[in-house]
């Protein structure tokens, strides 16, 4: 019990501090990805509900493909691709170089990309819930589009929407764990260092999906915290 | 008073006119065009490196690595659904001996990263070999396949299981009365009123179930075991070629969309009598 502690502590003995960082590294891949998921799903749910067939087809591709394959194999797609495609655009030019993806940018764009086409879905079947009167109300004050388009619609569109994008937010925190493939020092690989060190794999990677457990945990709240103040608006005796 | 003397002749329609070039419209030739560009490139450079020799040796273990996803997925998603009946009632069950359990079960399970849970079972479990072995589960453990169907069975129980139970729940109540008023016994009352009413509920979350399962099978080829994704890496690993990765998006797209289409007739077909 006392070598677990140890084990487990902050300082030269234990491995506190490194799972500690992996957990910073975690929360902030998770943070960083969220806002280019966001408004990447959101323009893209605009491209799917406009009347330009080429648009709508364009956006739909994108949600098709990368809906479909595996979230690990889009992270190597990206890592391996973009590195090999900057090598060869790098040569291209006459240069020669060796460009290391950095695996932190390389899970942003990877994991953001496919938020993105989940989180597309999601604010479609919002704006669906919409009725048109909305934006005719707001043509008939004298709103421009862009106008209506922030003040009128967005305010309901994202309290209609905050359920689904709370569970895409837990997805995606589970989903950073992929990236420790890669080399991120997230949770699970610095977990993963420290098993294989002192030979404590279950206390280590138990240790790791408590972590996870607690950061869902920590974001359930958030989140129940934000529909509430949303919703604020919409009850009004 | 007025007199019509003379009719209007029939007048052409207005001319049609020219779409105006939006900012829609422009973005979203652009991006056509990007996919185009993107589609038509992967097509030359698969053609360009296209290397008898190299299908000749892969693609057989593609194969092979696809058959190991797909029984992966199936026995999983199988015993998942076996596991998921005992869960679902201890969930469903008024005893706090049976809820609370099952509520951290599911809890557990869908909190936590699929890959490590499979590590935990994979590694975590190896740590205590000698205990294993006195009770002769070792030979279990030791194989990798073993962990991923475990891992993957009970991952997929507590999702089927919260599947399972928003479907039942969402029979309404009268149907119980209903059925214990014409005297069927409890078996009888969910194999022929309640499972036929929820099965249809939860038909789409189980396909979107599957699709899951599929896509979250890849992580296997990190414990070594040789799925489509780990024959992939094993190709790539060897020689270097980036077409390995493509062609193992390629196969995941045919699965995944094969998988939304059946599921998508399934319903049509088995909904058949809802549709007004």
């Amino acid at each position: 019990m006392e070598q677990t502690l140890t084990l487990l502590s902050f300082g030269p003995d234990g491995w506190g501090d490194q799972i500690a960082s992996g957990v910073l590294v975690t929360v902030s891949l998770a943070l960083a990805t969220l806002p280019l998921g966001l408004v990447v799903g959101f323009l893209l749910a605009l491209a799917k509900q406009s009347d330009e067939k080429a648009l709508k087809m364009a956006a739909e591709i994108y949600t098709t493909i990368f809906r479909g394959l595996p979230e690990l194999l889009t992270l190597f797609l990206v890592y391996f691709g973009l590195q090999i495609g900057i090598r060869e655009a790098v040569a291209a030019l006459g240069f020669e170089s060796q460009i290391e993806i950095n695996s932190f940018l390389a899970g942003m764009i990877a994991l953001g990309v496919v938020f993105s086409a989940f989180a597309s879905e999601v604010f479609l079947s919002a704006f669906r819930a919409i009725p048109a009167g909305q934006y005719e109300g707001g043509y008939a004050l004298g709103l421009g589009k862009v106008q209506t388009m922030i003040k009128i619609i967005l305010p309901q569109l994202i309290r209609i929407a905050l359920p689904g994008l709370g569970n895409l937010w837990m997805i995606l925190l589970k989903e950073t764990a992929l990236v420790s493939v890669i080399g991120l020092p997230d949770i699970l690989r610095q977990a993963g260092i420290a098993a294989r060190v002192s030979k404590e794999a279950f206390l280590f990677f138990g240790t790791a999906c408590l972590l996870f457990l607690v950061l869902a945990i920590l974001s359930s709240i958030v989140i129940r915290y934000i529909e509430r103040s949303v919703e604020r608006s919409e009850v009004r005796v | 008073m007025s007199v019509t003397r003379q009719m209007i002749e029939a007048q052409a329609p207005p001319p049609l006119q020219a779409r105006p070039w939006s900012t829609a419209r422009v973005s979203g030739l652009a991006a056509m065009a990007l996919w185009l560009v993107v589609g038509v490139g992967i097509i030359l450079f698969l053609v360009a490196e296209w290397d008898p020799e190299k299908i000749d040796r892969y693609a057989p273990r593609y194969f092979s690595g696809l058959w190991v996803t797909l029984t992966l997925v199936g026995i999983s998603i199988v015993l998942g659904a076996l596991v998921s009946i005992p869960v679902t009632a201890g969930r469903m069950s008024s005893s706090r001996w049976a809820s609370v359990p099952a509520y951290c079960y599911v809890y557990f399970f869908r909190g936590t990263p699929l890959i490590a849970q499979l590590f935990l079972i994979y590694y975590g479990l190896g740590e205590f070999r000698p205990q294993l072995q006195a009770i002769g589960l070792w030979g279990f453990f030791r194989d990798p396949w073993n962990c991923a169907i475990l891992a993957f069975t009970l991952n997929t129980a507590a999702y089927q299981a919260e599947i399972l139970r928003g479907a039942l729940q969402s029979v309404p109540k009268g149907q119980f009365e209903g059925a214990q008023a014409l005297g069927l016994t409890r078996l009888q009352t969910y194999r022929k009123i309640i499972l036929p009413q929820a099965m249809i509920v939860a038909l789409r979350p189980y396909g979107n179930e599957i699709i899951l399962m599929v896509k979250g099978s890849a992580i296997v080829a990190i414990i070594t075991v040789f799925d489509l994704f780990g024959e992939t890496r094993r190709a790539y690993s060897r020689t270097f070629d980036f077409q390995t990765y493509i062609w193992a998006a390629i196969f995941y797209l045919i699965i995944v969309e094969a998988l939304r289409n059946l599921w998508n007739l399934l319903e049509d077909r088995l909904t058949r009598h809802l549709k007004r």
